[in-house]
């Protein structure tokens, strides 16, 4: 069995796990980094592209191929793969006999396909008692809605975060990414452990109906209370306008053009924010001392004059921001006390900031085709039980000794007899 | 609509106490826990947390128990003041850290050190506390003492790289709400979980130590991985996927003036032929010249992407092309919520672009009870706040008090500690 020495934070906790993509997928690769058994199931009727991001690029080299998607291996790893045609008799057995050394079950299909199997919470109960069955789906498994299919984007527009994310007079700018990819895996990964702690106490499992949709409109509450409590919706004349702030009031607050660094891309940007008069002092002291007159207007003062005056105030800074590349300014304006920062380029944030090496950000986890390549890893770290990464997603069918042979103790020959039947 | 959670329901985190010493990147924490149960203590010093002056205020009134900011990340919490600039409050802050199961902290106020008390101290006296600190870059990160806010945290951590225009002469846009907090939140959330079921079958706690920046590094998908795996660079388009070669745009303008994400367009055989009879449905088909194409692409083999991406099969180009001309039809002729809901039930992944007040009050949410109501009986109201971000069926999630009032409970919760 795996290799490594691993977190023993969650290592007396066995997941039995369909999740795919990275809505579902995210949420156990948290686990397994922490030590969770987490034991993804694959058809082997379609080589396991039900996760459509099994083989999609990028790639490491020139090859391409089932094995070697680098979405599929950074959203997978350390966790076990185990092949298993559910549709056939005997691979409902053994996947029943998987469920009874289980402590949850986890899937983020679409509506009703775990149902089309003949498996729902109930049936998953009576095989046994104490599972936790939790389903992630975009908008839940009831409303009108329940059929609607989702993917990232479209959870992003339905909830609110796709026009939220908008600079005034443009279309929505939107998330240029699943945000709710991620993020929807977050909330699945909480959900999974709270009914994991509720059973604890309880010897009681439970079924969990995760929508992404759901948690997406939780993540815009201000705006909401002010909707529900004032009155005004966020769809009116000059808004959105997510680069400035109004709550809290802020000003300046935005994304300057700045200079370009040579040999990088022709657009560079910074971003600044005066989070009160204090902050905005230091800045103009920095801006007069670099002949920006203006800076020094008594106007501009107090905070009620620069949210009045804020389209001028960026036309202004927008000027000096050009005067330099966005890591000079910042640090110019960091050094007096004011919130500045590059809009860093993935390399800049990941190769450059010296962040990264402190947080160990991103391991270096061996995959068996891909080879040695670099991972998302967890932005957090533990005094005792801290986590760890090694090895990448698993390969089709790589764990079946293992899972079928030593933990549900079939002897090689019966195994080899699964595969003939295409049962794994 | 659903109301607030019923007092004699279990809720998953209600045998916990919670210390939440911090300010707004931490806020999202607390309330995710105080919201399943947890008794969370928001400690706050005298003049209050920062946030009860935050915009927008009740009947835009302000005032530290008018704040819309501080009620949405405050609900279900206690508040306990307390001045850890006067060291006769240490004996009391021992006492409470004693009683905690967990203490998360955004290392703003330093009780630690302001009180001179011992951490190292607490953490034996309390084997079972486990201690959370969330900070911009991490706790003892050489760049931790810099000033952020989520604006700039967004651009270091590569949120804003991403979001934008295809026009690159518009600014990078950091996506509302506050994200790169809500993402440090969440991964403290995660972890303070995590660490819990380490507890719950050990007995041990341990320290914790969650970082925004990196956190909001992990969370930027292809932004990442494209430059880790194969050194490439995404690049910001107008409401889709940054990429590392341009795609096709995938937000359409409707017959109301509102926006719909296409998605995917049609792109298999059975989805020309539904698009086809959507369009016929509509009384459309004379409108589109290129209909025809639908029909041929109804009847086609099955076919690979990758013979479309390449570019050479111009009948394939063609009978794709006329799909995003049927689209484009359509979504000219109808509303955005009548263009989602008809090509969803034709089995296409599109979604319109909702106002967060829209998505709140569109009936699905409605019916799932995403609106819950809680008593404000100061302000003799009741509040529509956004409910559960996610269903248990035991255990489950509820708000069980309006957020607190300044200091509200802080005789309570003090002489309970004797």
């Amino acid at each position: 069995m795996p290799h490594h020495v691993k977190s023993k934070a969650l290592s007396h906790l066995r997941i039995c796990d369909f999740t795919g993509q990275l809505a579902g997928a995210g949420a156990t690769k948290f686990m397994a980094a922490f030590g969770a058994e987490v034991i993804r199931i694959e058809d082997p009727s379609n080589q396991g592209r039900w996760d459509i991001l099994r083989g999609m690029p990028p790639y490491v080299d020139e090859r391409r191929g089932n094995e070697l998607g680098g979405p599929f291996n950074n959203h997978n790893v350390g966790k076990l793969g185990i092949t298993l045609n559910i549709k056939t008799e005997k691979g409902r057995e053994l996947f029943e006999r998987l469920v009874a050394i289980s402590d949850c079950v986890t899937e983020n299909f679409s509506s009703g396909v775990m149902r089309s199997w003949g498996y729902d919470y109930d049936v998953l109960k009576e095989i046994r008692e104490d599972i936790i069955y939790v389903s992630n789906c975009g908008f839940g498994h009831s409303g009108p809605y329940e059929k609607f299919k989702t993917w990232g984007p479209i959870v992003q527009a339905t909830s609110g975060l796709t026009m939220s994310s908008a600079i005034p007079d443009q279309p929505p700018a939107g998330w240029g990414y699943s945000y709710m990819d991620h993020t929807g895996a977050y909330f699945m990964a909480m959900a999974i452990m709270l009914a994991i702690h509720h059973r604890n106490r309880t010897g009681e499992g439970q079924y969990v109906d995760v929508a992404a949709t759901e948690a997406a409109l939780t993540l815009n509450g201000p705006v909401l209370l002010d909707y529900t409590v004032n009155g005004r919706p966020l769809r009116r004349d000059g808004f959105p306008d997510a680069n400035h702030s109004l709550s809290p009031a802020m000003a300046p607050h935005n994304i300057y053009a700045a200079k370009p660094i040579p040999g990088s891309f022709d657009e560079a940007w910074i971003a600044i924010a005066c989070r009160n008069d204090e902050d905005w002092h230091a800045m103009r002291d920095v801006l007069v001392a670099d002949g920006c007159d203006w800076a020094a207007n008594d106007d501009y003062g107090q905070l009620s004059g620069r949210m009045g005056a804020q389209d001028e105030l960026d036309k202004r800074i927008g000027e000096w921001c050009m005067r330099r590349d966005p890591f000079q300014s910042a640090e110019l304006l960091r050094e007096a006390g004011v919130p500045a920062n590059a809009v860093q380029t993935p390399e800049q944030r990941i190769d450059q900031d010296v962040n990264s090496a402190e947080a160990r950000l991103w391991p270096t986890i061996r995959q068996a085709e891909m080879g040695r390549v670099r991972v998302d890893g967890i932005p957090a770290h533990f005094t005792k039980t801290d986590w760890s990464m090694t090895r990448g997603a698993a390969t089709l069918g790589e764990d079946n000794d293992y899972v079928y042979g030593e933990l549900l103790g079939l002897s090689q020959d019966e195994i080899a007899g699964l595969y003939e039947e295409g049962v794994l | 609509m659903a109301t607030s959670s019923n007092p004699l329901a279990m809720m998953a985190l209600d045998d916990l106490r919670v210390l939440e010493i911090g300010d707004e990147r931490g806020a999202w924490c607390g309330k995710l826990m105080a919201d399943m149960g947890a008794d969370v203590i928001k400690i706050e010093p005298p003049e209050g947390d920062p946030s009860r002056q935050y915009e927008p205020f009740v009947d835009d009134q302000p005032h530290h128990e008018r704040s819309l900011f501080f009620w949405y990340y405050n609900t279900s919490k206690r508040s306990v003041v307390m001045d850890f600039n006067d060291r006769s409050n240490a004996d009391a802050f021992l006492k409470l850290a004693g009683s905690a199961d967990i203490i998360f902290d955004t290392n703003t106020y330093d009780p630690v050190g302001r009180l001179g008390v011992d951490y190292h101290q607490i953490m034996s006296d309390n084997p079972g506390l486990i201690w959370c600190t969330i900070t911009n870059f991490g706790f003892g990160s050489v760049r931790d003492d810099e000033p952020h806010t989520d604006l700039t945290l967004a651009a270091n951590g590569g949120f804003a790289w991403m979001n934008g225009y295809d026009d690159h002469s518009l600014p990078p846009v950091r996506g509302g709400g506050q994200q790169a907090y809500h993402t440090g939140s969440n991964y403290a959330f995660m972890s303070i979980l995590t660490a819990l079921l380490h507890r719950d079958a050990t007995g041990v706690g341990q320290h914790i130590n969650v970082n925004i920046n990196a956190s909001v590094n992990v969370t930027t998908e292809a932004g990442s991985y494209s430059w880790l795996v194969s050194h490439s660079t995404v690049q910001r388009q107008t409401g889709r996927h940054a990429g590392v070669a341009p795609s096709m745009p995938s937000q359409i303008k409707c017959a109301d003036g509102r926006y719909v994400n296409t998605g995917i367009p049609p792109r298999r055989p059975a989805e020309f032929g539904l698009c086809y009879q959507w369009l016929e449905d509509e009384g459309l088909l004379d409108q589109l010249p290129e209909a025809a194409l639908l029909l041929v692409g109804a009847e086609l083999e099955s076919f690979s992407l990758a013979d479309v991406f390449r570019g050479d099969n111009d009948e394939l180009l063609a009978i794709f092309g006329a799909g995003r001309e049927a689209f484009d039809l359509l979504a000219s002729k109808l509303t955005a919520y009548e263009f989602f809901t008809k090509a969803q039930n034709f089995g296409f992944q599109v979604g319109v672009i909702h106002s967060p007040e829209e998505a709140l009050e569109d009936p699905h949410f409605a019916d799932r009870g995403m609106q819950v109501t809680v008593e404000h009986p100061e302000l003799s109201r009741e509040v529509i706040y956004p409910g559960a971000p996610y269903q248990l069926t035991k255990g489950s999630w509820g708000i069980t008090r309006r957020p607190p009032l300044l200091g509200e409970h802080t005789d309570e919760v003090l002489s309970d500690l004797g």
